[in-house]
């Protein structure tokens, strides 16, 4: 068996995770704090004003690594529950319900700081943009993922019965982008755009770039933090959690 | 007709009752016994595949249930503790429905299997309208029309009286004397008098 | 046609049990109305403000009115034991989703479709823009109805499902609303409503291909641990 294969194979097994989840958590929380850190002194303090949006343009920092991430955690989180329906793998399952919340948190983020940012470029809090319009389907989908998972009182039954609507998401989300840009080219002629060309600075790039490898190391950290936890619940009482709880202590 | 080692249904993942081992040939009655919540009801359900269970082997007429997990759905007729009967339809729509939803044949005359389950006169009132045992009368005449060669039947006798359960018996006996075969859960003193293998479901452990 | 009895059986059992109850089938036309008048009240009640908007509010009350009907989709199989007899039996499931969703769309795609007239009246929707509206809402509510097959076969087993079954099928029903009220819009703006209204029918195609599975997959996740 190719090694990478097998890996993936040991991680499937949960007292095997539990414990690459104990040991690696806090290098990527402490990696992922101190990359904000850095990102943040660079971006809010040492890169230059914009000569068009002034410091107003600062909040990309957070909003555009956040977008990246609200999508991206959906991938990861659909492709999970994929594997849950597929194959009935109780960590999948886990990874597929821990991915929703810090995916809901990074879209609701997005939607706050793409506001905050539109009132001074666009003059109104809220635009019907194709993209901002799509970011809070998004919510919208989170949350249902969320809500299904909960209302079934078998926590597996939950998760995959949210696990199809993920799914079901998956081939939507295109479309409504899609359909919501189509119906700004028909109501508002151009589609409103945040920024302006794409050239960036240098000293502009630096910062984001940082900051979204933060946010990833960030949510790695989340996740394993999260599905460890509801591993210790589901597998509570069994011998092998409770020799692993000894060794993390 | 139906054979089975060491078989058990699991639920997160364990074992639900002490393995059991089936023989069931064509012509013979098995009964499953146990206390109430032993999984009797689950191991009927399991069976359809509408649960997870384990065995060693499990086979329904030379097919490998464990690879062809739906193998007993075309071959095998389900009576559960829900009827499946619709109150605002009558005892006629809801037979011709569900055989129809099998894709069984019909040939029976329903007015015919209505006399012979005791219900004569009831075709054509809805459901609703008739007593618990007459329900469960009437979705006896399922029973009494399908062609399907495996019977597993969930505490056949609830809600019968006497005459009732004598019914429920002389279908069986037909039934049997066929070369069907039946399996059917019960947690007490059965009241019919056909020759049964008994098999226990006890603890896991 | 034997292959398709079982499909057959579902779907005229559907129809025949919607007109055992023939009077529920009105309640949704009765909401219907319902929104109507409120929005007509809210805007004011005048021709010149009501003719541009009421397009739009016929959509938004028909999706409204259809995803009301939706809890009771599957719910009565689930709880007389009628659920369990088709994952129990040799019928494709994904073929009784497809009788179920056609069942659901005539009784209440093809009803509020049909209805709209009365509602164009009271909006005053300008007349030429009637038949395109009527195209748009029959080949819309079809969508519509697979999208409420999924999140309806999805919440089957719970208790409750009111709220989260309006925030499972709203968003999804952007697309619909969007293409649907577009192509009443361009003609209003004196536009071909081709467009719009080919790509609302792609989107139901799509939309037929991929829920019926989605349901039926919906379906088998509650089988173990019965009720």
């Amino acid at each position: 068996m190719n090694p990478v294969w097998r890996w993936f194979h040991q991680l499937g097994s949960p007292p095997y995770f539990y414990r690459f989840a104990t040991r690696w958590m806090p290098w990527f929380g402490i990696s992922a704090l101190l990359l904000t850190v850095i990102g943040m002194y660079l971006g809010f303090v040492e890169a230059p004003a914009d000569y068009l949006q002034g410091d107003s343009f600062r909040i990309m920092y957070i909003h555009v690594p956040a977008a990246w991430m609200s999508m991206f955690i959906y991938g990861v989180m659909a492709l999970n529950g994929a594997i849950a329906l597929i194959w009935r793998i109780k960590l999948s399952e886990l990874l597929f319900l821990s991915c929703a919340p810090i995916g809901a948190m990074f879209t609701a983020i997005t939607l706050i700081t793409g506001m905050f940012w539109g009132k001074p470029t666009w003059g109104a809090y809220w635009v019907w943009d194709a993209r901002l319009t799509s970011e809070l389907v998004l919510l919208f989908l989170y949350f249902g993922v969320i809500g299904l998972a909960s209302a079934y009182d078998d926590l597996r039954q939950g998760a995959r019965a949210a696990a199809v609507l993920a799914l079901v998401g998956v081939v939507n989300v295109p479309i409504i982008h899609f359909s919501v840009k189509w119906w700004n080219t028909l109501h508002q002629g151009e589609t409103v755009r945040i920024m302006g060309k794409s050239s960036i600075d240098s000293s502009m790039l630096w910062p984001l770039l940082i900051m979204a490898l933060a946010t990833k190391l960030y949510f790695v950290f989340a996740l394993l933090l999260r599905t460890r936890s509801a591993l210790a619940e589901q597998e509570r009482g069994k011998q092998w959690l409770r020799e692993a709880m000894v060794e993390a202590a | 007709m139906l054979q089975a080692e060491s078989l058990t249904c699991l639920r997160d993942e364990e074992a639900l009752f002490a393995p059991i081992d089936i023989d069931l040939p064509p012509g013979h009655l098995l009964v499953l016994e146990g206390r109430n919540g032993a999984g009797k009801t689950t191991l009927l359900r399991a069976l359809l595949g509408l649960h997870p269970l384990t065995a060693k082997s499990l086979h329904f007429r030379g097919t490998d249930v464990l690879r062809e997990r739906h193998a007993l759905c075309s071959g095998a007729l389900w009576l559960g503790h829900l009827l499946a009967l619709k109150g605002d339809l009558t005892v006629r729509e809801n037979l011709r429905y569900n055989l129809a939803i099998g894709d069984e044949d019909a040939a029976e005359d329903v007015d015919e299997l209505c006399a012979n389950l005791g219900i004569a006169g009831y075709e054509d009132t809805p459901t609703r309208s008739l007593s618990a045992g007459q329900r469960k009368r009437a979705a006896l005449a399922r029973l009494a029309a399908s062609r399907r060669p495996l019977w597993l039947l969930d505490e056949p006798f609830a809600n019968l009286d006497g005459p009732g359960m004598a019914v429920v018996e002389r279908l069986l006996a037909t039934h049997l004397a066929r070369g069907g075969s039946a399996m059917l859960t019960s947690h007490g003193v059965l009241p019919i008098t056909l020759p049964a293998t008994t098999v226990r479901l006890e603890h896991a452990r | 046609m034997t292959a398709l009895r079982p499909y057959q059986a579902l779907l005229a059992r559907d129809l025949r049990l919607a007109f055992r109850r023939r009077a529920d089938l009105l309640l949704p036309l009765g909401f219907a109305v319902l929104v109507v008048l409120l929005f007509g009240i809210a805007l004011g009640g005048t021709p010149e403000r009501l003719a541009p908007v009421s397009a739009p509010v016929i959509w938004v009350t028909v999706l409204l009115a259809g995803f009301l009907s939706l809890d009771g989709l599957f719910r009565p199989d689930v709880d007389d034991g009628t659920l369990d007899q088709w994952l129990a039996g040799p019928t494709s499931i994904v073929g009784l989703m497809y009788a179920k969703a056609l069942a659901h769309w005539l009784l209440y795609g093809v009803g509020l479709t049909l209805s709209t007239p009365l509602l164009a009246m009271l909006l005053n929707l300008p007349v030429d823009l009637l038949p395109v509206m009527l195209a748009a809402l029959a080949i819309g509510t079809l969508g519509a109805t697979q999208i409420g097959i999924i999140a309806a076969a999805l919440t089957a087993r719970l208790r409750r499902s009111g709220i989260l079954l309006a925030l499972i099928v709203m968003p999804l029903y952007l697309p619909l609303l969007i293409f649907g009220s577009g192509a009443v819009d361009a003609v209003r703006l004196g536009e071909s409503p081709k467009g719009a209204l080919l790509l609302l029918a792609a989107q139901t195609v799509l939309l037929l291909t991929l829920a019926p599975p989605a349901a039926a997959a919906a379906l088998r996740i509650g089988s173990d641990n019965p009720p």
